[in-house]
C-alpha cells in the first residue's frame, strides 16, 4: 500500500477506506478510544471548565524545514488550548486529500501527528477522511478540533491586559514564516532556518505552576505575526501597547531573508512562540522560568501596556523614533520597493 | 520591582544621537520651515519603519514624492496585466508589490482569487525559470521598477533570446527617474527645498543625472542611502547646503553611488530598451519618462504578443489630487476622496496604494490623533 | 523601488554566483559588476548584484549600524540569541 496513491475510492467509505484507516491511521495513532472507530468518541472530564478550539491547515508546501502539516496541525491546535490556560486532552482530525496524493507522504504525515501525540500525551480520538478529485485541493488539507481542561486559578484571556503590565515573547520571531516561504517556487533561497513549530504545553505549564495569578494574557502570534497578536490584545483589552524594536529577538538569518524580500519580521508567522502579558512584578521571574526550557531560552521582554492610545500599538524604533504597528494587510509579499 | 523598559517609550526621554542633534542645530540656523522630498518608495518605507519623522524638528517636513514605481503604474497598464492573466495557458509572473494595485475594476490579487494564473516572484530570473519549467504556457513578466530594476530585466530578456526561451515575454511598464523629477519641478509652483535622491537608482544612473535640478532649478540634492542613519545624514547635508546658500548634488550614500554610475548596467538598458512617454498614476503623462522594448527584442515584448486582447477602459477618478500631493502643494486632508472613497483597503490614487505613501501614512497617523 | 541588501559572493559559475546575506544563500547574476570574485562584498537587488563594496564601504556600513545601536541602551530581559 505504501507505494500507492490515494484514489477517490479511498474516500468512498468502503474497503479501501477501511484499509487506509487500519494501515495508516490506527497503525500510527491507535488508542482505546480511537480504536473503537465509533461515530463519536465518548470522553469524560474531571472539571466542567473546558476549552474547545478548531483550526484548519492549508500550509504550502506540506513538508518544510523543521516540520510538516502533520506536526503543524497538532501543535497549532494544542497551542490554542494552551493559550487559554487549558491542559490539552483530545483532538479530532479531519482530512481532505486530493486524488493522486502519495500514500508514502500520508504515512510520513501520520508519523508526525503520532510523534506529537506521544510527546504531549494528547490523544487523537476521532477523525474523518474525504478524497476530492485531482485539481480540487493542494494535496492535503487538515482540520483539527481540540478540547482541553482549564487549569484552576487561570484568568488569562485576550481582554485582560492592564496598564503597567509587561509584554514578553517566548523566543525568536518570524522563524516559521520565513522557513516556509524559502521553499516556495519563485522565492526560494537556501538557509539553515527551520520552522519553530512546537507544542508550547510544557513551556507554559512551567509558567503556570508558579505564576498563574500574574499571567493576564497568553496569545500565540501565528498568522500576521507578533504585530497581529499584539494588536489583537490591545484592541480586545482596550489598552495601548508600546513595543521596543531593539528588544525583539530575531535570528540573523530571519533578518537576512526579511531584508532580501522586504518583509517586516513583526508580520511573519510563528508556530512555536507565545506572547505573555503579565504583571510588572512577575516579569523578571517569568523570564527566568521561560529560559530554563529549551523552547523559551530566547525569551525577552519586548514592551509594556500603557493607558494611552487605547487599542493602538506603537513601536519605539531602533533609532529612537516612533511608529504605529498595524495588523498586517494580509499576505506578506516580497517587494522591490 | 519596576523594569527599566517601562520608562523607555516617551519621545521626550529619548537620548538623541549626535547626528540628530546636528539636524536640530542646522535647522535652527536655517530659520525657516523647510520641505524636503524623498522620491523613492524605499525611502518612504525606511522613513516609516524607523519613525524618522517623529524625530525631526516640527517644521522640517519630509514629504513623499512619486517614487514608488508600482504605485504610479497607471490603470491601463494594470488593466492590460489583468487581461493577460485571463488568457488561456498564460501565467503572469510579478513582483509582490503589484498584487494589490487597483485597475479600473479589479486587481491581480482578485484575479488570482478567481483562478487567474498570477505567480509572485523575487526576481525576473525566477520568471524566466518558470517559463523554462512550463514550456506549454506563455509566461509574462510584469516589468515594473525604475533604473535599479531595469538592468536585471534587460539581462533576462537577452538571456531569454540567447537560450531560446520562446514562451517568455515582458510587459514593459518601466519608468525612469530624472524625467519625473524634472516634471515635478517644472509642472507648477513647488514648495520643495531639497531632494533626497533615490539611492539605488543612482547606483545605476550616477549622481550626475540630477545636476540639472541643482544647477537650473537651484534645488539642493543629496543622494541618500536607506539605513535610518543614512537618511539623517542626508538631511544634515541638505540643511548645510541651505544654510550655506548652495545648491549642488552631493552623495551621502558614497559606499554605493558614484557620479557616473554603473556603466555596464546603463549599457544593457540601452541595448534592450529605448525611451518613450509614460502615464504616471496621479501625475499624468510625462514625456520621455518611460521605457519600451526595442524592435530587436520584439519576440519578447508582451505588448506586441498580446496586442489584440480586450482591455478595460482606463478611467482614473477626476477627483484624485495625487499629483498635487506628490508635488508637495496639497495634503491628503485637501482631497475630497481621502478616507472616504479612498482608503488603504480600497485605494484610488498612488499616494494611498503604497502602504507607506503619503495618504496611507496620514490615514494611519490620523487614527492615532483621533482625527 | 530599490530594496537591495549587502551580501558576500561565496562561489561563482560564469555569469551566476551564490551570495550569502546573513546566512541566507541565493543564486544571483553578477555580470553587471566589473570583475566579480569570490569573497567580494556586493549589494543585490531582485536577483542581480548592482554594485561592489570595498572593505572600507563595509566598515562604513557596520559603523552606521553600530551608531544606531548606540542610541538605545540594553534592557532587562536582554539575553543572547542567534
Amino acid at each position: 500500500m505504501k507505494n500507492d496513491i490515494i484514489t477517490l475510492a479511498h474516500g468512498g467509505g468502503g474497503i479501501r477506506t477501511r484499509n487506509l484507516i487500519k494501515e495508516l491511521v490506527l497503525a500510527h495513532l491507535g488508542n482505546p478510544i480511537l480504536n473503537q472507530l465509533d461515530d463519536s468518541a465518548v470522553v469524560s472530564f474531571e472539571s466542567p471548565d473546558l476549552a474547545f478550539t478548531t483550526d484548519s491547515y492549508v500550509v504550502n508546501p506540506l513538508f518544510f524545514p523543521g516540520g510538516d502539516i502533520g506536526k503543524l496541525c497538532m501543535c497549532g491546535t494544542i497551542n490554542d488550548l494552551v493559550m487559554q490556560g487549558a491542559i490539552p486532552k483530545y483532538i479530532g482530525l479531519g482530512l481532505i486529500i486530493e486524488e493522486g496524493f502519495a500514500i508514502a507522504d500520508l504515512d510520513k504525515i501520520f508519523g508526525s501527528i503520532a510523534a506529537v501525540s506521544r510527546e504531549t500525551g494528547v490523544l487523537v480520538v476521532t477523525g474523518d477522511t474525504k478524497v476530492v478529485e485531482k485539481g480540487r485541493g493542494n494535496g492535503l488539507y487538515i482540520n483539527t478540533s481540540g478540547i482541553g481542561v482549564r487549569r484552576p486559578g487561570v484568568s488569562a484571556g485576550i481582554s485582560n491586559a492592564k496598564p503597567g503590565n509587561v509584554v514578553i515573547v517566548t523566543g525568536t520571531i518570524g522563524d516559521h514564516g520565513i522557513a516556509v516561504i524559502g521553499k516556495r517556487q519563485g522565492l526560494s533561497f537556501e538557509s539553515d532556518l527551520e520552522s519553530d513549530v512546537a507544542s508550547l504545553d510544557s513551556l507554559i505549564s512551567l509558567l503556570f505552576n508558579e505564576l498563574v495569578a500574574s499571567i493576564n494574557v497568553l496569545h500565540d502570534p501565528t498568522r500576521g505575526g507578533v504585530a497581529a497578536g499584539v494588536c489583537d490584545i490591545a484592541e480586545s483589552s482596550n489598552v495601548g501597547i508600546e513595543l521596543v524594536e531593539s528588544h525583539l529577538p530575531i535570528k540573523k538569518a530571519v533578518k537576512g531573508a526579511c531584508g532580501l524580500l522586504g518583509f517586516d519580521p513583526l508580520n511573519v508567522a510563528n508556530e512555536g512562540k507565545a506572547i505573555v502579558v503579565c504583571s510588572a512584578d512577575a516579569a523578571e521571574r517569568a523570564i527566568s522560568i521561560l529560559r530554563t526550557h529549551t523552547l523559551g531560552k530566547n525569551a525577552r521582554i519586548i514592551g509594556s501596556v500603557v493607558p494611552d492610545h487605547p487599542g493602538m500599538v506603537l513601536l519605539k524604533t531602533a533609532m529612537g523614533g516612533e511608529r504605529i504597528v498595524e495588523v498586517p494587510a494580509g499576505e506578506e509579499l516580497p517587494r522591490i520597493c | 520591582m519596576k523594569c527599566a523598559v517601562l520608562n523607555l517609550a516617551r519621545q521626550d526621554m529619548v537620548r538623541m544621537n549626535k547626528r540628530i542633534e546636528q539636524v536640530y542645530a542646522l535647522f535652527a540656523e536655517a530659520k525657516q520651515p523647510l520641505k524636503f522630498m524623498e522620491v523613492c518608495g524605499t525611502h518612504t518605507m525606511a522613513a516609516f519603519r524607523s519613525g524618522l519623522r517623529s524625530l525631526l524638528p516640527e517644521r522640517l517636513s519630509l514629504i513623499s514624492g512619486p517614487g514608488c514605481p508600482v504605485c504610479v503604474t497607471a490603470n491601463d497598464s494594470i488593466n492590460k496585466a489583468i487581461a493577460i492573466a485571463g488568457c488561456p495557458d498564460t501565467i503572469v509572473a510579478t513582483f509582490g508589490d503589484m498584487i494589490k494595485v487597483p485597475g479600473s475594476t479589479t486587481s491581480l490579487e482578485r484575479v488570482r482569487a478567481q483562478g487567474g494564473h498570477v505567480h509572485v516572484v523575487y526576481s525576473p530570473l525566477d520568471a524566466l525559470d518558470l517559463a523554462r519549467k512550463n514550456p506549454d504556457k506563455r509566461v509574462v513578466f510584469l516589468g515594473v521598477g525604475f533604473e535599479t530594476t531595469v538592468p536585471g530585466v534587460a539581462w533576462t530578456i537577452k538571456n531569454s533570446a540567447e537560450t531560446g526561451v520562446a514562451n517568455f515575454s515582458v510587459l514593459c511598464m518601466h519608468k525612469t527617474m530624472p524625467a519625473a523629477m524634472a516634471a515635478l519641478v517644472s509642472a507648477g509652483p513647488i514648495d520643495i527645498n531639497g531632494f533626497l535622491c533615490p539611492g539605488h537608482v543612482s547606483v545605476v544612473i550616477g549622481s550626475n543625472a540630477y545636476a540639472f535640478l541643482a544647477e537650473k532649478h537651484k534645488v539642493p540634492c543629496v543622494v541618500a542611502g536607506f539605513e535610518p542613519m543614512d537618511m539623517v545624514g542626508a538631511i544634515e547635508m541638505l540643511l548645510r547646503q541651505i544654510v550655506e546658500g548652495r545648491s549642488s548634488v552631493e552623495i551621502e550614500y558614497s559606499r554605493s553611488v558614484t557620479p557616473e554610475g554603473n556603466l555596464a548596467a546603463q549599457r544593457i538598458i540601452q541595448e534592450v530598451f529605448e525611451p518613450c512617454d509614460a502615464m504616471w498614476r496621479g501625475v499624468g503623462r510625462i514625456p520621455g519618462s518611460g521605457l519600451k522594448i526595442r524592435r530587436e527584442y520584439a519576440a519578447f515584448d508582451a505588448e506586441l504578443i498580446f496586442s489584440d486582447i480586450a482591455i478595460e477602459s482606463d478611467d482614473e477618478n477626476p477627483a484624485c489630487i495625487c499629483g498635487k500631493i506628490l508635488r508637495g502643494v496639497k495634503t491628503p486632508y485637501d482631497c475630497a476622496l481621502f478616507a472616504r472613497q479612498c482608503t488603504p483597503s480600497e485605494p484610488v490614487g498612488a499616494c494611498m496604494v503604497s502602504s507607506e505613501g503619503t495618504c496611507a501614512a496620514y490615514y494611519a497617523y490620523a487614527k492615532k490623533r483621533g482625527a | 523601488m530599490c530594496l537591495a541588501v549587502p551580501a558576500k559572493i561565496v562561489s561563482i559559475d560564469g555569469e551566476k554566483a551564490i551570495i550569502d546575506t546573513e546566512g541566507i544563500r541565493r543564486e544571483v547574476v553578477v555580470s553587471l559588476i566589473p570583475d566579480p570574485k569570490v569573497g567580494d562584498h556586493v549589494i543585490v537587488h531582485a536577483g542581480f548584484a548592482i554594485q561592489k563594496w570595498s572593505e572600507a564601504d563595509v566598515a562604513e556600513f557596520n559603523g552606521l549600524m553600530d551608531e544606531m545601536r548606540s542610541v538605545e541602551p540594553g534592557a532587562p530581559g536582554h539575553g543572547p540569541h542567534e
